[in-house]
């Protein structure tokens, strides 16, 4: 236990010096405020709602204020959120290798599981981090929407909140864990964040696609992790999945989405530790 | 063959060490208990290809090993083995009388494996700290190796600026955090400048001093030759020789040029009793060589002009772990 402590205050410390830890999350920031406040706020401030997929102009509004929070928060998670934490996390786990500093790390002594895992909770602990900052800045950004529009500030459902808050942990979690299994597997970064990327934009869509012309293979493409991210996103959402927001789906209910986003993530880290103590390290 | 030195003769350097194959008999020199590394049989095979071959070594509490072979030899993949990155195919092998890359045996274990990793966007302070909280150890532990490596200066420096020999000081600052009983270093004098090296030698002879064991890899046989109290020989996977320096560089030889020759053998026999064997040298001249322990040099010149013989020159010659080195790994191949 202290071993695995130790290994998670160590890469903790290094991740939070890392400049990569802070540009991506600058990056899933600015695409919140572009995506979810600057874009809408802009069809509504001009009146061309078409501008922004053609919704009313009071549901326009609404989308930004306090109360749409739980939706806005976990909108933009299966999709651009998704990707940038498998990324942070396939960087984590290639760029050791490509430093050498899995030697120098498994060389002192944590043990392989420990290191590990030490790992993971660092990474775990980088995501919770960005779900909470990210929760503040959105929250902030539209209690300034509800300022400027001199709207009734209303606090969010409680429940809806907490649900959106779990949702988009699980759903960053699940992409974590992918990005931290293809960076042992592949041992470097950029092989990695390729195919994970490959992964996450383009094969599960044309998966998708595929399904639509062969009977039965959805039942493949319902299970697959984008479809589970999406549901549980989905399920959160007033529209269920169906306005059209990238990566939000409605294949799967919630409950159904969270074991599934569950099961990812268990398989996911069970294979890193696995690769990670398994093969010798050049 | 001289069996009591283990030697044969070979090539125009005289004497090399008979190339004895320790796999078989495992490494037993010395008492066992006192062995702080010591491997039986030890292999590893990538794909059909045995990068090493059944190696039995042992390394003794306090000593100073130097592990030498050429490039691709296995050096590496063997101080691998003993530190638990890369699991044998075959064989055993105990580190601090445990499994090697068992977390007991590492935490007293410092070791510096094919160059240094780093985070480069860290400083040299950072990178320490952050191997330092892996072996739950401090600043202080830091700070004190950094100063023992000569570091401090540049220690809040990103470790991407650092030039080669300055980040290969860093990796044995890293191993020696928290003063561990066994350093294993491979290569640390890479990238080094002349005083880094001397500075390097130095280190590991106040390690040494201190009780800590070193297994040494290098290709630098003089610096080997100097820091080493016993070294292993390892050619195309196989410790071809283990044993002191000393044994391993052999007799000093008494090496005369006279004419005519049979007269000077005759006269360094009378005059001092040592026996004299024909030899010739890299030129295709005749020289008069023997074993010059003993030797009284002075009584030989003496009985070689009493004899009247024509004395082109006397010299006593040491033959450099280099020269040895070479003659070995030549033999192999």
């Amino acid at each position: 236990m202290n071993a695995l402590a130790h290994s998670a205050r160590a890469e903790l410390r290094r991740l939070l010096r890392w400049p990569a830890t802070w540009v991506l999350g600058g990056v899933w920031l600015t695409l919140q405020l572009l995506f979810a406040f600057a874009f809408p706020y802009i069809a509504y401030a001009t009146g061309d709602p078409d501008a922004f997929q053609g919704g009313p102009m009071d549901q326009l509004l609404a989308s930004m204020l306090p109360q749409s929070l739980p939706e806005t928060l976990i909108a933009g998670t299966p999709m651009f959120g998704g990707a940038i934490v498998m990324i942070f996390a396939a960087l984590t786990v290639g760029s050791a290798y490509n430093w050498g500093t899995w030697k120098t790390v498994l060389t002192q002594g944590p043990g392989r599981g420990a290191a590990t895992g030490g790992l993971v909770a660092a990474v775990g602990v980088c995501v919770a981090g960005l779900v909470a900052v990210s929760t503040a800045f959105t929250y902030g950004l539209s209690l300034l929407v509800a300022a400027v529009e001199s709207q009734d500030i209303v606090a969010p459902a409680w429940g809806d909140f907490f649900a959106s808050v779990g949702g988009s942990a699980l759903i960053l979690g699940m992409w974590a864990a992918a990005g931290l299994f293809l960076g042992a597997l592949t041992r470097g970064p950029a092989l990695s964040v390729g195919l994970g990327l490959l992964w996450t934009f383009a094969v599960e869509n044309l998966l998708r696609g595929a399904a639509a012309l062969i009977d039965g293979f959805d039942v493949v493409t319902d299970y697959l992790p984008g479809s589970g991210a999406g549901s549980l996103a989905g399920s959160l959402t007033a529209a269920g999945g169906g306005d059209g927001t990238p990566g939000v789906l409605d294949v799967l209910t919630g409950t159904q989405a969270s074991v599934l986003l569950g099961v990812y993530v268990a398989v996911f880290l069970a294979l890193t530790f696995t690769l990670v103590k398994r093969r010798d390290v050049a | 063959m001289d069996a009591r030195r283990g030697y044969v003769q070979a090539g125009r350097c005289g004497y090399v060490p008979a190339l004895m194959s320790r796999g078989a008999r495992g490494a037993d020199d010395g008492d066992m208990n006192d062995h702080i590394v010591s491997t039986d049989r030890l292999t590893k095979h990538y794909g059909g290809r045995a990068a090493v071959d059944g190696i039995s070594l042992g390394v003794r509490r306090g000593e100073v090993y130097g592990f030498l072979g050429p490039n691709g030899a296995g050096k590496t993949t063997t101080l691998r083995m003993l530190l638990g990155l890369v699991r044998p195919t075959s064989g055993t092998a105990s580190v601090h009388g445990l499994a090697p890359g068992s977390p007991d045996a590492l935490r007293r274990t410092g070791s510096l494996i094919e160059g240094p990793g780093f985070f480069p966007y860290l400083s040299g302070v950072d990178n320490l700290l952050v191997v330092a909280r892996y072996r739950g150890l401090g600043r202080y532990d830091v700070d004190e190796a950094l100063d023992r490596v000569e570091l401090t200066s540049r220690g809040k420096d990103r470790f991407r600026t650092y030039s080669l020999g300055m980040k290969q000081r860093l990796g044995v600052a890293a191993a020696l955090l928290g003063r561990p009983d066994l350093l294993i270093l491979d290569e640390p004098t890479n990238g080094l400048d002349p005083a880094g090296m001397a500075s390097m030698r130095r280190l590991i002879h106040d390690l040494s001093d201190d009780g800590q064991t070193v297994l040494l890899s290098s290709h630098l046989l003089a610096e080997v030759q100097q820091c080493c109290d016993r070294v292993g020989v390892v050619v195309e996977g196989r410790l071809s020789y283990e044993g002191t320096v000393a044994e391993l560089r052999g007799a000093r030889m008494l090496e005369v040029r006279a004419e005519p020759v049979d007269r000077a053998v005759r006269a360094v026999k009378a005059a001092t009793g040592a026996a004299l064997d024909l030899t010739e040298d890299g030129d295709g001249r005749t020289v008069l060589t023997g074993d010059a322990d003993g030797v009284d040099v002075p009584a030989a010149i003496r009985g070689l002009v009493a004899e009247g013989v024509d004395v082109h020159a006397v010299a006593i010659r040491e033959r450099s772990l280099e020269d040895v080195f070479l003659t070995m790994t030549e033999a192999t191949r």
